[in-house]
């Protein structure tokens, strides 16, 4: 494998109360399969450690996690190198269940949005309650960024990551970077 | 003439002197003035001139609902037209200009608009300017532009920044007076996360002008205590300056914040829209002070009682020495015991009403003032300023009237709660007979998804008219909003007293019985110079619908929508047609509430952010090599390369032939892709697509048309059969998102229990087009799989990595060339664009664009979704009858495609068109025929789809669909141009160029 790169590489930028940087290669699999299927359970727990997700929730397990996409679709984070294999694993462990396993590591950018304004970041761009009560660890949200479709999370530490597709990478970049050069709204009790 | 008072002004700190400039003249106000409070106390009482007739005109109102104190504010970048001088908070520096004054406030040869009004009657942009039509564009339209000049637009980009703030709240409450204050803080201690808004600087409303007193102390304290009190709240967030704009279903609510507009250049953003999901909405919006009809109620000077109140009390600010002040109520004797107290004189109450002896009235004449009762105000003396009234009868037709000599005139015909953001998404009003005015009706508010009530009244805007009914009534609608919304509440209201106040009379004209003279001199809208005779004048003509007479009168249109003027207009129309007034109704209460910056709609959507652009992973490598774009979508697309010196065409010719003759490279990773699997994949696209895929053998690609339910042409690509479950699906590059949610849909809606999953890869993968005589030679330098004719044949793909690079590698030609495309993972597509343009070089690799991608594909006969379709054509149409299977039970369109119309042989069908002279055809051009059509237009026969100049082959070539055109081969038809010149062209095969396909299966 030769040096895949990201878009766009390595951008970042500092605000006076948020940090926007993009996050470097991450491996994604898009897996559509019936929740409720038994096979399920264990080919996710194999790929990633994680149990299944309920709604809107992400689970994590190191540099692993599965998030909960729609009633029959879940994203699976793993690292970059081990995305084929994943994909691989998934479909021998899933042979004869139908599903789509997809390596949609190369479709996507991912950014981090830090600091503590990282909440009015967000809120400035996304139709989402990103107050810390409806909003936290665990809790993944698909929504829109501006005009172009995201879907986010967020950590312990108040870190949120942001996935899109890769083509409007720079837009999305520079419309959160625009939205972290704001001022302080005030408006989330901090946290 | 107006004046700043030595004393008073409990909004401004004398101590902090600010500069503006207005209309040229440099003058001073204080901190805390408006820009309205500052001309006043400057002695600006001329601020416009009227939009119609260019009467002079002053400030009438202390809020938002003036109609006249429209300026243009600011400076070049910085520009913005019609700000309202009574919301505009005063700065350093502030420069503002009156935007209706030509050629000077002062002197203004358009008054002679005034004695020409007889002329300009209601409706007269419609009666005069209709006939004839050419003087419309060359002579009504530019005088009407210069003499009814509102704000002019800015002449440059405008240098602030906005955006928006998402907040989801349990209650909204809109509207910081003490009604909003109360509902607040009921909301706010039953838990409930609370947003309260306030549009002004300061919180507490009108109380505190008003004196009123709560809790036993006066109404500052209190609003004072209540504020630290929310403060305190962490689930409460208070915004001033943020007015509620309008009200949406589903409990969306839009807040407009000015956060900078006071201190211009902080590097603030400047407009702040919040969009905000509520559970529940408290409207406490207050009410709006009515105007009196009477002759001459727009001359500088004459001023609605509160706002002059407001004036004096909030700002120190007196509009005359002088007052005459003219009521129906007994509201306005806070005004003249105001204006007392500042020391102002008052000649005469004039009070509408046959006796007036409450509470209020009886102190105002108990310090001296004479009240007039059953009287009126005939006319008002003077142009651009009050000189003095005539007095007459309340019940008469006017006669010769009483003079009395004052400088300005305080009017107050009762209060109209301000309904707006109740009626935003449905709310219903009910008239009150009592107060002359309509008010929300409980029973009919705006409701949400589940039939139940989100939006509530507080206070004032509910019609409750005392200080202790409105804190009770605030309490009320802040408990239930809090209850509706999920939370234990209390309706605890602080405690106040109703003033007592003798019943209002509804007055509409003044007088009573005023002749036409005196009607054609009342306004009721000063915004539009709408007067009680042009609604009277409408309604003769057989206007009776107040929303057409609106648009007929002009009566509350424009800046301000009659804030003022819709009840006084309505009242006359409802009169004038001996209807009731809740028959006649009122016209539709329409978001935003005043009027909202662009820039704040707008919010980080503009500059290079305007829209989103999609970039291909080879996006920055085409910028940085001469690249002429061509929007796709939301893509960028090289239309071609051109290199220094040369044109377009020049490049395209150039591109076009090096691939043909060579080696050419196109990025073709907007191309869509979807990937189908499951057990019925192969039955999910024999539906699908026009011909059966379910045949179709891993490793091997196929061509496929997709056609929607009416049978037309919809798209069209290859699908590469991946294994026995999986399909790849290539759409055009602007489909694939519509593909994919036309997939779904099916999946979802119509055939749920077939299994078959879809995903978008569209960017998973780069896509790369290796295109010419060299394209396998270049292929096998670089290494690693074999892409032999025998390994990879014609419509074959294969996996495998070359050069080290994962890529698939499709045997397809889009151009008649020998072919390849390489799908390469998005982060290794231009690592592998690279080392194709560096191997490439002994063949002099030429990256091409579109337009090249488009001569060549059309040199083939290659349809073109979009060129040859347009939503109207059959796949039988372009002679793609091979592409549709006949062993097919179904598939989508095949029904319709059987209907009587989409298998005549009149269908225009797909031929190939060269001009005799071998020059290239219009695009889009028509083929006429022989006689005319009803509407006396030359019959057509046929239009041409794609034109290009072929470089290839030395001439303009063109495909086109003409009647019968398949059974005309050689014929030479007529083709008009825009400019009307004849093209003469033959019909010849759509495919000119290797009509056997020798070149791209080698």
């Amino acid at each position: 494998m030769s040096d895949a790169v990201t878009a766009p590489k390595g951008a970042s930028s500092v605000g006076p109360v948020a940090q926007v940087e993009e996050r470097g290669l991450q491996g994604m699999v898009t897996l559509r399969a019936d929740l409720s299927e038994p096979a399920l359970a264990g080919a996710v727990k194999a790929a990633t450690g994680c149990a299944l997700p309920e709604t809107r929730q992400i689970l994590y397990n190191g540099d692993r996690a599965v998030a909960w996409m729609s009633p029959d679709e879940l994203l699976l984070l793993v690292p970059y190198v081990d995305t084929v294999d994943v994909v691989a694993a998934l479909e021998a462990a899933l042979a004869g269940v139908h599903h789509l396993a997809v390596d949609v590591s190369d479709a996507r950018a991912s950014f981090a949005i830090s600091g503590p304004g990282a909440r009015e970041v967000l809120a400035r761009l996304c139709p989402v309650d990103l107050s810390p009560v409806a909003f936290g660890p665990g809790e993944i949200r698909r929504t829109r960024l501006a005009q172009v479709p995201a879907a986010f999370w967020t950590d312990e530490a108040g870190r949120f990551t942001l996935v899109c597709f890769r083509s409007v990478a720079r837009y999305a970049f520079d419309a959160l970077v625009g939205a972290a050069s704001g001022d302080k709204v005030g408006y989330f009790q901090e946290s | 003439m107006s004046m700043r008072l030595e004393q008073g002004g409990r909004l401004i700190n004398r101590e902090k002197p600010l500069g503006f400039v207005f209309d040229s003249n440099r003058l001073k106000g204080f901190e805390g003035d408006t820009l309205a409070s500052a001309l006043l106390g400057a002695g600006k009482m001329l601020v416009n001139r009227s939009y119609k007739y260019h009467r002079p005109r002053g400030i009438v109102a202390s809020g938002p609902e003036e109609p006249n104190a429209l300026v243009g504010l600011g400076q070049g970048a910085w520009f913005e037209p019609d700000q309202r001088a009574t919301t505009t908070e005063l700065f350093d520096g502030l420069t503002a200009m009156p935007q209706n004054a030509w050629p000077s406030l002062g002197f203004d040869v358009m008054a002679v608009n005034g004695w020409m009004s007889k002329f300009m009657p209601a409706g007269f942009y419609y009666k005069t300017f209709i006939w004839p039509r050419a003087f419309w564009k060359h002579v009504y339209e530019p005088v009407i532009r210069e003499a009814a000049a509102s704000g002019r637009p800015p002449q440059e980009p405008d240098a602030d920044k906005y955006e928006h703030f998402y907040a989801f709240v349990d209650v909204l409450v809109v509207g910081g007076g003490i009604a909003g204050l109360q509902a607040a803080l009921t909301a706010g201690k039953s838990g409930a996360r609370v947003l309260l808004m306030e549009q002004t600087a300061h919180w507490g409303g009108r109380a505190p002008v008003d004196g009123a007193e709560i809790d036993g102390k006066p109404a500052d304290d209190w609003i004072a205590e209540t504020l630290a009190a929310l403060e305190a709240m962490e689930n409460v967030t208070l915004r001033n300056r943020t007015m509620g704009a309008g009200v949406f279903d589903h409990g969306y609510a839009l807040g407009y914040e000015r956060v900078a507009d006071h201190t211009p250049g902080d590097g603030r953003v400047r407009h702040r829209l919040w969009r905000i999901r509520a559970k529940q909405i408290v409207t406490a919006t207050g009410a709006i002070e009515r105007p009196l009809s009477f002759a001459g109620n727009d001359v500088p000077g004459v001023m609605l009682a509160s706002a002059m109140r407001d004036y004096v009390v909030n700002y120190g600010v007196a509009p005359g020495r002088k007052v005459v002040v003219v009521t129906n109520n007994d509201d306005a004797y806070r005004t003249v015991l105001a204006l007392i107290d500042a020391g102002l004189e008052v000649p005469v109450v004039v009070d509408a009403r046959e006796r007036s002896d409450g509470p209020l009235a009886s102190e105002a004449m108990r310090r001296g003032v004479a009240v007039e009762c059953g009287a009126a105000i005939m006319k008002v003396k003077g142009k651009k300023r009050v000189e003095g009234v005539m007095l007459c009868r309340g019940n008469g037709t006017g006669g010769a009237g009483a003079p009395v000599e004052c400088d300005a005139v305080a009017m107050s015909g009762g209060w109209s709660p301000v309904v707006h953001l109740w009626s935003h998404c449905g709310g219903k009003l009910k008239w009150s007979e009592e107060n002359a005015h309509f008010y929300p009706d409980p029973s009919r508010a705006p409701t949400g998804a589940q039939g139940e009530a989100f939006v509530r009244t507080a206070g004032i805007a509910s019609g409750a008219m005392g200080t202790g009914s409105v804190l009770k009534d605030a309490a009320a609608a802040g408990a239930a909003a809090s209850r509706s919304a999920g939370f234990k509440a209390r309706a605890a209201a602080a405690k106040a007293a109703d003033a007592e106040e003798w019943p209002m009379k509804p007055v509409w004209v003044m007088p009573e019985q005023a002749l036409p003279e005196l009607r054609s001199k009342m306004f009721l809208d000063f915004q539009n110079d709408v007067k009680v005779a042009d609604i009277q004048l409408a309604v003769q003509e057989g206007y009776e619908s107040v929303e057409l007479t609106k648009r007929y009168t002009t009566l509350g249109m424009a800046n301000d929508q009659g804030k003022l003027s819709n009840i006084n207009g309505l009242a006359i129309l409802a009169d004038s047609l001996g209807a009731e007034i809740p028959q006649v109704g009122t016209t539709t209460f329409r978001p935003p509430y005043q009027p909202i910056s662009f820039g704040s709609i707008a919010g980080e959507a503009r500059g290079e952010i305007f829209q989103p652009l999609r970039r291909t992973p080879m996006h920055d490598w085409h910028e940085h090599n001469g690249v002429a774009w061509e929007p796709v979508g939301h893509w960028r697309r090289p239309y071609c390369y051109p290199k220094p010196g040369e044109d377009h065409e020049a490049a395209v010719a150039r591109e076009v032939l090096a691939t043909r003759n060579s080696l050419g490279l196109l990025d073709a990773s907007t191309l869509g892709k979807l990937v189908v699997k499951g057990p019925d994949a192969g039955r999910f696209l024999d539906m699908l697509y026009t011909n059966k895929m379910s045949t179709l053998k891993p490793g091997k690609c196929r061509y496929g048309l997709m056609c929607n339910e009416n049978g037309f042409l919809s798209d069209d690509g290859v699908v590469a059969r991946l294994d026995e479950d999986t399909f790849l699906c290539h759409t055009t590059s602007g489909g694939a998102d519509r593909i994919h949610g036309w997939m779904e849909d099916w999946l979802q809606c119509e055939w749920w229990d077939w299994k078959v999953y879809v995903a978008n890869v569209t960017e998973q993968w780069g896509q790369i087009a290796v295109v010419g005589p060299n394209a396998r030679k270049l292929l096998e330098k670089l290494g690693g799989m074999d892409v032999s004719k025998e390994a990879l044949p014609f419509m074959g793909w294969v996996e495998g990595e070359l050069d080290g690079i994962t890529v698939r590698i499709f045997r397809i030609s889009f151009s008649g060339e020998l072919s390849y495309e390489l799908a390469v993972p998005a982060g290794e597509a231009m690592a592998l664009w690279s080392k194709l343009l560096v191997a490439g070089r002994e063949w002099s690799i030429t990256p091409y664009g579109t337009e090249a991608l488009h001569i060549m594909r059309a040199e083939k006969g290659f349809i073109m979704i979009g060129d040859e379709t347009d939503g109207t054509v059959i796949p039988q149409d372009l002679g793609l009858g091979w592409a549709i299977s006949k062993k097919k039970d179904d598939y989508l369109g095949k029904r319709a495609q059987e209907r009587s119309h989409m298998v005549s042989p009149d269908r225009w069908k797909l031929v190939g068109l060269e001009t005799l002279d071998g020059s290239v055809l219009p695009d889009g051009a028509y083929a006429v025929g022989k006689g005319v059509n009803g509407n006396g237009q030359r019959n057509t026969i046929g239009r041409v789809t794609s034109t290009y100049m072929s470089p290839t082959l030395g001439k303009g070539i063109a495909m086109g669909l003409v009647h019968h055109g398949p059974d005309r081969m050689g014929e030479v038809i007529k083709f008009v141009a825009t400019d009307e010149s004849v093209i003469e062209a033959k019909i010849v095969s759509p495919v000119f160029y290797d009509p056997d396909g020798e070149k791209q299966d080698v």
